[in-house]
């Protein structure tokens, strides 16, 4: 591919703003890359011979954006994303590595759908992927996948994402069983009796809209559940796209009381509501929902105060017919890797609800802390992923424009200020 | 007052003129039923699509009384069971049928906000004619229309709908009406049939049927949709909703006013929420429902597609 073809020499990006949350690095520095890997960070760095520059004056350079929950589809929905598209989807929107989620067809809950998954990664990816295994074969909540040879194949953590795994007996087993692979279990924490048949938070705007509606109970309990598991069994249980103030108490007691829970939150989930449901957008439609005004300035806090570990895409491309009709018949679930950054510069950074340098480190150092994957760092001997950010580019999200092969979005048309700038795998720039 | 929407889609939307104007629109129509030869030339040359997702008897007939009562060309076109599964989406049957060029489509859909997702995709008029939970606007239009006549007035007056509220499109489009004309509505029914946070639509809530009755000019009782509550874990059984929630005379007696008057959108489950005395009894104004339903149609066909010929019926 051609991004990889480029690049291949030394590379110094020079006189950007260095944010590095793991070394606690925030000035102007020159940064030189040789061989994929960072090798100084200096206030200012000779110009090596036959090396690249790139100019990052007025510019931020932080470790390489990492997006710990995203949906690639392949194999088996290469209509809607593949591993190619959606690793230039990730390139573009400032990712440098990303977690597929195994609800793929086949359901990666065996080691050859996971070999199948890395080497498409290795001949058409543009960024770092590390997929994440099935819990419950063929994620139907019945019996354990083959969570050691996933572990083996190179699978990161586990998860029946987009299904809850009810049966807490099943699930505790699951817990116990990937202890010694030292990565965690990812819930999706939605009690399926309860949100059956729901399209929307329960609250006020779904009886207006006269949409069923899920309450924020259905997340609380199955959280609550998940850490007494994790309590009960000494395992490392990460809650998926936290959405409810609920929710955020109770990882915030958990980890309190010292048990190993983490979570994640997605950037919709921090700056929609339900109220965006009112124009019955198939856009607004995912799972869980977007939540009241209270449960995203939970979420919020939550991120601010490290209750909340990362924040995540929980990226889920669909065809447009899949959503653009009925709002209840509507697929779940939108695009996010080439919003993300640029909605949470905008929403959050801009505005002061967050500074730019915990947002990084809930992008960067904390995910990759806790799947245990390389870099997060921007260090010397760190690989060198980086991702480099205008905070003044003016700019709409124009869906046209995606390289996903999907266009789900509900913020098409958002004028934003604040980009990612360049995206650097390895030592290569793949964006732009 | 004149009218300035494209279409009809939801209670919600409106203000207290334009639903006055709507029931006034109606109500000087409502005199072509009686005539002899029951025909004025106001919509002659329009096309009127009724597109019926659900299974609907008494309203696609409304429509189409209507319509024709006006002279406009009336197609129906009906389809049941979900769009999914005929293959052909909602979305895509919409631009078919905008490529025909009708000047007001009439939708009836089990999906709430398909009446919206329509008017969004077609240049012409779209009339909400009940969508999923959603809004049912001329029905409340055609119960405002029906209490008006009765009391002379609306304004003040107190309602009690009893039943269903949580999958109730009617009970939706009557609170949103009700509220926006000065009247004073409590719902009632079990709990698990009354949808979350509905005070803040402006309405009370009660919890039995003698509390809810007691004292009001209008009781509206919805129909049970009784195969899904059961299935669903809402309520335990037939014989226990209509024995705490079925309006029979004598509770009606023993607990509303004698002057109180029955409503009831149809059809009626007999025996569940209503006893066939109280039905077909004289407190009830259900027939009256059925014969303002055209005339409100024609009111809200005529305004939509009619006015700005500078014809008048």
């Amino acid at each position: 591919m051609s991004a990889r073809a480029r690049n291949a020499g030394p590379l110094l990006i020079r006189n950007g703003r260095v944010i590095d949350p793991a070394s606690g690095t925030d000035g102007v520095q020159d940064v030189l890359i040789e061989d994929g890997t960072i090798t100084r960070v200096a206030a200012t760095l000779p110009l090596p011979e036959q090396a690249d520059v790139v100019d990052a004056t007025g510019k931020i350079v932080c470790p390489g954006f990492i997006d710990i929950h995203v949906h690639l589809r392949e194999p088996g929905h290469e209509y809607k994303e593949t591993v190619a598209t959606g690793t230039r989807a990730a390139a573009a929107g400032g990712f440098t590595a990303v977690c597929c989620m195994a609800n793929t067809d086949p359901v990666n809950d065996n080691g050859a759908v996971t070999d199948y998954i890395l080497a498409k990664a290795r001949t058409e990816g543009a960024v770092r992927v590390y997929p994440i295994g099935a819990v419950t074969r063929g994620l139907r909540g019945e019996a354990l996948a083959e969570l050691a040879e996933l572990a083996e194949a190179g699978c990161v953590a586990f998860s029946d994402d987009g299904k809850c795994v009810m049966n807490a007996a099943l699930y505790r087993h699951a817990m116990e069983y990937v202890l010694p692979f030292g990565v965690p279990v990812i819930s999706h924490a939605e009690d399926t009796h309860l949100a059956r048949g729901t399209s929307m938070h329960e609250g006020v705007v779904s009886t207006e809209l006269g949409l069923a509606g899920a309450p924020a109970a259905a997340e609380d309990v199955m959280v609550a559940r998940d850490i007494l598991l994790a309590e009960l069994t000494g395992a490392h249980v990460h809650i998926a796209h936290l959405s409810t103030a609920g929710a955020v108490r109770l990882v915030r007691e958990g980890k309190a009381r010292g048990v190993r829970v983490t979570a994640e939150v997605t950037p919709h989930h921090l700056v929609l509501t339900e109220d965006a449901v009112r124009t019955y957008d198939p856009n607004t439609k995912m799972a869980p929902p977007l939540r009241s005004k209270r449960d995203r300035e939970a979420l919020v806090e939550g991120l601010l105060d490290g209750t909340i570990d990362c924040i995540a895409t929980d990226h889920a491309p669909h065809a447009l017919s899949e959503k653009e009709g009925e709002y209840d018949q509507a697929a779940f679930g939108i695009v996010g890797l080439e919003t993300a950054v640029a909605i949470l510069l905008d929403r959050l950074v801009r505005p002061g609800h967050v500074p730019l340098a915990t947002l990084v480190a809930r992008m960067t150092r904390d995910p990759a802390r806790l799947l245990n994957l390389p870099g997060g760092r921007l260090t010397a001997g760190a690989p060198a992923d980086l991702t480099l950010l205008d905070l003044d580019v003016e700019h709409a999200v124009e869906p046209a424009r995606f390289r996903s092969k999907s266009r789900n979005t509900p913020f098409g048309g958002w004028t934003l200020r604040g980009a990612p700038w360049m995206t650097i795998v390895g030592g290569r720039v793949v964006s732009p | 007052m004149s009218w300035t929407r494209k279409d009809l889609l939801a209670m919600r939307d409106l203000d207290a003129a334009e639903i006055t104007l709507l029931i006034d629109t109606a109500a000087s129509l409502q005199e072509i039923a009686s005539r002899e030869i029951k025909k004025v030339p106001a919509l002659r040359g329009k096309t009127i699509v009724n597109l019926f997702y659900e299974a609907s008897t008494r309203t696609r007939t409304s429509f189409e009384i209507a319509g024709k009562w006006l002279s406009a060309d009336v197609i129906n076109f009906s389809s049941s069971g979900s769009s999914t599964s005929k293959g052909e989406s909602f979305v895509d049957t919409a631009k078919n049928i905008a490529a025909m060029s009708p000047d007001v489509v009439v939708v009836r859909h089990s999906s709430s906000g398909a009446a919206e997702l329509l008017a969004r995709e077609l240049a012409c008029g779209v009339v909400n004619a009940g969508d999923g939970a959603h809004e049912h606007p001329t029905q409340a239009l055609l119960d405002l229309l029906t209490i008006r006549e009765k009391k002379g007035h609306l304004e003040g007056l107190n309602v009690a709908i009893v039943g269903d509220i949580a999958h109730s499109r009617v009970a939706r489009s009557n609170i949103h009406g009700m509220r926006k004309l000065g009247m004073t509505v409590t719902v009632a029914g079990p709990p698990t049939l009354i949808p979350p946070f509905v005070q803040e639509l402006g309405v009370k809530v009660a919890y039995r049927l003698e509390d809810a009755i007691r004292d009001v000019d209008v009781i509206m009782m919805l129909r049970l949709q009784h195969e899904r509550m059961m299935a669903a874990g809402l309520i335990p059984s037939l014989r226990e909703y209509a024995r705490y929630w079925g309006l029979t005379l004598d509770r009606l007696q023993a607990h509303a006013r004698p002057d109180v008057l029955i409503m009831h959108p149809g059809p009626v489950n007999r025996g569940i929420e209503l006893s066939p005395e109280v039905a077909d009894g004289p407190y009830s104004l259900i027939l009256d429902q059925v014969a303002k339903g055209v005339a409100v149609r024609m009111g809200v066909l005529f305004l939509l597609a009619g006015s700005k010929a500078g014809e008048s019926a």
